[in-house]
């Protein structure tokens, strides 16, 4: 049995910003990542971020990955790739599946502390035909044009409109793909302007207060996608179908917390639906309601890259300065600077909702 | 079909190609690559077909996650493509409901 003073799982934006802090500090940090390569969906926003320059504004996500790595590697993280946890027990005790080395091994890992940053999960949508190969995550059509390079179609059909369906669907058109529209049921599109203008000057059409009815296929693969407009009751308008001549059709409805782990060592849960459903309590140090577990990025409520690796930073400091690494005073400087950026983060129209969500996960936390 | 030029990532590198076997059609596979990246830059998008109602399955998820991908790969079933690089010599088929084709009943 491999004993470690920090274990993180999972090695995207979360996991590596607070492996960076808890080894920078001192502390013993184990990464385990399944992928065969860290960097987690990093790697696939080749857009550049925007905001402030204390959060990569102008940098594209495949570069701060680039960094991550590079940080990580300096401050002497131990990195364990093609390596999945699949359980937890008590005691922090973590099971990890091996590959390849040489063979599939499981090995028994134990903690002092534990840091969940496993991220999220595109959400699916149910209609007739949902399940022919053709109908993708949006995220799915992401990882093969911007990091394998291959096409998952030539014609696309993008339902939804909040910032990954608007995004994908501008690089869908850089990588080569044509796309017939975006599909949103609201009556407004759901993500920034900024990104809705580049697709809307790019000549996509937007379909509001449309919803997919159908997919349709043809040899076992999608053919064609045939739309409704809603009723205000959400429900579709007979006659008003319109159909799409696509291979592709890409469901880009938001995203929920990954926190398998979470729920295998009893971490209390709540409903939040504005961070994307079921997530793990935390307090103001990313801290859950087991001791010594914390959790950080999306699998602790849905937001983005730069609030992922603000909540990563926070927890590795507060891992090290529980640890001992960091003195008092030193460790709630980092923090309440950390804590700030992540406010800023979350202000603006679209950033409010989510403040409010994480001081309630933070006062309902904090109370455990 | 793959992506030979792209406006942010530039041009496709160069690099070593190696030799797969998809139902006993041989096809060239880029070193590393994950194999339902191969399979897509050849135009195959089914990947297996459901046990109770044999219904075709593709990629979903593309990361690992969902699972809907998998296929049988050097002999073993419900490998996810989409997060398994190829390898020389990789013998990769559809997989029918929880294995080879007419393999297991069920």
């Amino acid at each position: 049995m491999f004993k470690k003073e920090v274990v993180i799982v999972g090695g995207g934006p979360a996991g590596l910003a607070a492996a960076i802090e808890a080894a920078k500090a001192g502390a013993e940090t184990l990464l385990i990542d399944e992928n065969t390569k860290a960097g987690g969906q990093l790697f696939k926003q080749i857009h550049k971020f925007f905001g402030s320059r204390a959060h990569n504004a102008g940098t594209r996500g495949i570069n701060i990955a680039k960094s991550l790595l590079e940080e990580a590697e300096n401050a002497g993280v131990e990195l364990w790739l093609n390596s999945a946890v699949i359980g937890l027990f008590k005691d922090k005790k973590l099971a990890v599946v091996r590959i390849g080395r040489p063979e599939k091994t499981t090995l028994i890992v134990e903690a002092k502390n534990i840091l969940i940053a496993t991220g999220a999960s595109e959400n699916a949508i149910n209609f007739p035909g949902w399940t022919l190969p053709g109908v993708m995550g949006a995220g799915a059509a992401q990882t093969m044009i911007n990091i394998h390079r291959v096409l998952p179609g030539n014609r696309v059909l993008m339902i939804g409109s909040g910032n990954v369906g608007l995004i994908v669907t501008y690089q869908l058109l850089q990588a080569g793909c044509h796309v017939a529209g975006i599909v949103e049921a609201a009556k407004k599109i759901g993500g920034y302007g900024v990104h809705a203008g580049k697709v809307s000057r790019a000549g996509v059409p937007f379909y509001l207060g449309h919803t997919i009815i159908r997919a349709e296929g043809e040899n076992d693969q999608v053919k064609r996608a045939v739309i409704a407009r809603l009723d205000h009751n959400f429900k579709p308008i007979e006659g008003t179908e319109k159909e799409f001549d696509v291979d592709t059709v890409c469901i880009a409805a938001g995203l929920r917390p990954l926190t398998e782990l979470a729920t295998m060592h009893n971490v209390r849960h709540e409903l939040i639906p504005e961070l994307g459903g079921w997530m793990p309590l935390h307090d103001a140090n990313m801290e859950s309601s087991s001791p010594g577990i914390y959790v950080a990025g999306d699998s602790a409520g849905v937001e983005e890259a730069n609030a992922a690796m603000d909540e990563g930073r926070l927890a590795g400091v507060a891992i090290a300065q529980s640890l001992g690494y960091l003195n008092e005073s030193k460790a709630e400087d980092l923090k309440a600077e950390i804590r700030s950026r992540l406010t800023a983060l979350r202000q603006g129209s679209f950033g409010e909702k989510r403040l409010s969500a994480k001081l309630k996960i933070i006062q309902m936390g904090s109370a455990l | 079909m793959r992506i030979a030029n792209h406006p942010i990532l530039g041009p496709a590198l160069e690099t070593d190609l190696i030799c797969i076997t998809v139902d006993g059609k041989e096809l060239k596979a880029i070193k590393g690559e994950m194999i339902a990246a191969v399979l897509l830059a050849n135009n195959i998008r089914i990947h297996r077909f459901t046990s109770k109602r044999k219904e075709p399955r593709g990629i979903y998820c593309g990361i690992g996650q969902c699972t809907d991908c998998v296929m049988v790969v050097n002999g073993k079933p419900n490998v996810r493509t989409c997060i398994t690089p190829v390898e020389e010599g990789m013998l990769i088929e559809t997989q029918y409901g929880y294995g080879k084709k007419g393999e297991i009943d069920v």
